[in-house]
């Protein structure tokens, strides 16, 4: 287990070494991210509805939209020189691979959604106060599910024509349930609702992530196999 | 086909485009399948559970394997950590100066000239020091003197006992090293044994077995 975890952070680390280098992928995704904020913002009539109501939908939607961008350079980063035949060729089991840009991915959605979270507040005028905990909690609990099931995506999709357009279109409707669920909670909390009404959606994205992440897992290996 | 390399041994593949050359290296790499039959290397079978088997195989493929905003030393720091080598640094260290590359060491690989490139892809490929070596077209892009280390560098690996398996349009290159030559056409032998000692006589029967 420490063999399999050394890898995935060696992994890891090459990938954010990477994007910290370019740039490229976390400078589009965090941009794309307040764009989005602020076309919402801009775009919802104040006298229909409060801020408060909408800010739930508009903080996931916001995360959802800015992890699809920061997933598609998962492996798009292997493309350039087979660099991915270069990790397959290594005696390292396939699944330690996923389990890097599972971490790799994590932390890039993580900075987009650390970006975002400030914005979002100071757009919708939301006081997250009290709830800020929870939210956060809620965040890294949504994002573990559709980051896992965006990174295997992001390698079936990596050697297709038209890979920045499939991972949306694949994701998307696996993205729902986590959506829903974080969207839920989120509403809830910024209400101050107590913990009891949310434990429902909390164990429908805690079954999620395990779900999804421990399938991935055992999948991954088919996906880069020839 | 069958394909028996030992070790100090050197097989020269030729033959001509689409005949199946690289994907011979690839299936030896395990980076593909094979649709029948079995590639195994030292009696075993790398699987995705036990990969061990593949820690014997270095492959210098058309592709680097490289990553071009990461500098020769970073790529190859990388790949130590991926083969579990005990001293990546010192592996990193050796390697990039047993191609003449410790100078350009931390220069971005996008701003290699195609020739270091192919030096630091000879690097990566020789750093866990693997027993078999897959060489697919290795003279490309090295200019005269390079590509007189690299055959120096060939000999010592023979020299150490490694398995090579090389494969190109143009055997002359490695003529004098191979100890035995081979001909691929449509996927199958069309011609396998020792190395003759005339080159202009193979290249006859190449020509001849190859386009009739």
């Amino acid at each position: 287990m420490a063999e399999f975890l050394r890898i995935a952070f060696a992994i890891a680390a090459k990938d954010i070494r990477l994007e910290l280098r370019s740039r490229t992928a976390l400078l589009s995704a965090i941009v794309f991210s307040a764009l989005v904020l602020v076309v919402f913002n801009f775009a919802r009539d104040p006298t229909a509805l409060a801020a408060v109501d909408l800010a739930p939908s508009v903080l996931w939607v916001t995360f959802a939209f800015g992890a699809v961008i920061a997933l598609n350079r998962a492996f798009y980063v292997e493309r350039e020189n087979a660099a991915l035949d270069g990790i397959l060729l290594a005696p390292v089991p396939r699944s330690a691979l996923y389990v890097g840009k599972l971490f790799a991915n994590l932390a890039f959605v993580g900075v987009v959604e650390a970006v975002a979270l400030p914005l979002f507040v100071l757009f919708f005028n939301v006081d997250l106060g009290h709830a800020l905990p929870g939210v956060l909690g809620v965040t890294a609990l949504a994002t573990v599910g559709f980051v896992a099931v965006g990174t295997i995506f992001s390698a079936m999709v990596v050697r297709t024509r038209f890979a920045e357009l499939m991972l949306p279109v694949l994701l998307l409707p696996f993205m729902v349930p986590p959506l829903v669920g974080a969207v839920q909670v989120t509403a809830k909390l910024l209400a101050g609702r107590p913990l009891s009404e949310m434990m429902g959606w909390l164990r429908l994205l805690t079954l999620y992530d395990i779900g999804f992440v421990t399938l991935c897992i055992l999948v991954f290996p088919a996906v880069v196999d020839e | 086909m069958d394909l028996d390399v030992r070790a100090g041994e050197m097989l020269a593949v030729a033959g001509p485009n689409g005949a199946g050359k690289t994907t011979l290296l690839r299936l030896l790499a395990g980076l593909m399948r094979p649709s029948a039959g079995e590639v195994r290397i030292r009696g075993q079978r790398p699987t995705r559970d036990d990969p061990g088997p593949r820690r014997a195989i270095g492959l210098l493929s058309h592709h680097t394997f490289l990553y071009d905003d990461l500098t020769p030393a970073e790529n190859l720091h990388f790949t130590a950590r991926l083969y579990g080598l005990t001293d990546p640094a010192g592996a990193t260290r050796a390697a990039l100066e047993e191609v003449g590359l410790t100078a350009r060491a931390d220069t971005p690989v996008r701003h290699l000239s195609r020739g270091l490139l192919q030096r630091a892809a000879i690097a990566r490929a020789l750093l866990h020091q693997p027993d078999i070596l897959l060489l697919d077209e290795p003279f490309t892009g090295l200019d005269a003197p390079s590509a007189d280390r690299f055959r120096a560098l060939l000999a010592a690996q023979l020299a150490r006992g490694r398995a090579l398996v090389l494969v190109s349009h143009h055997l002359a290159e490695a003529w004098d090293l191979a100890t035995h030559v081979a001909v691929l056409s449509g996927g199958r032998w069309a011609l396998e044994g020792s190395r003759p000692s005339d080159l202009a006589a193979f290249h006859a029967r190449y020509a001849e077995l190859v386009h009739g």
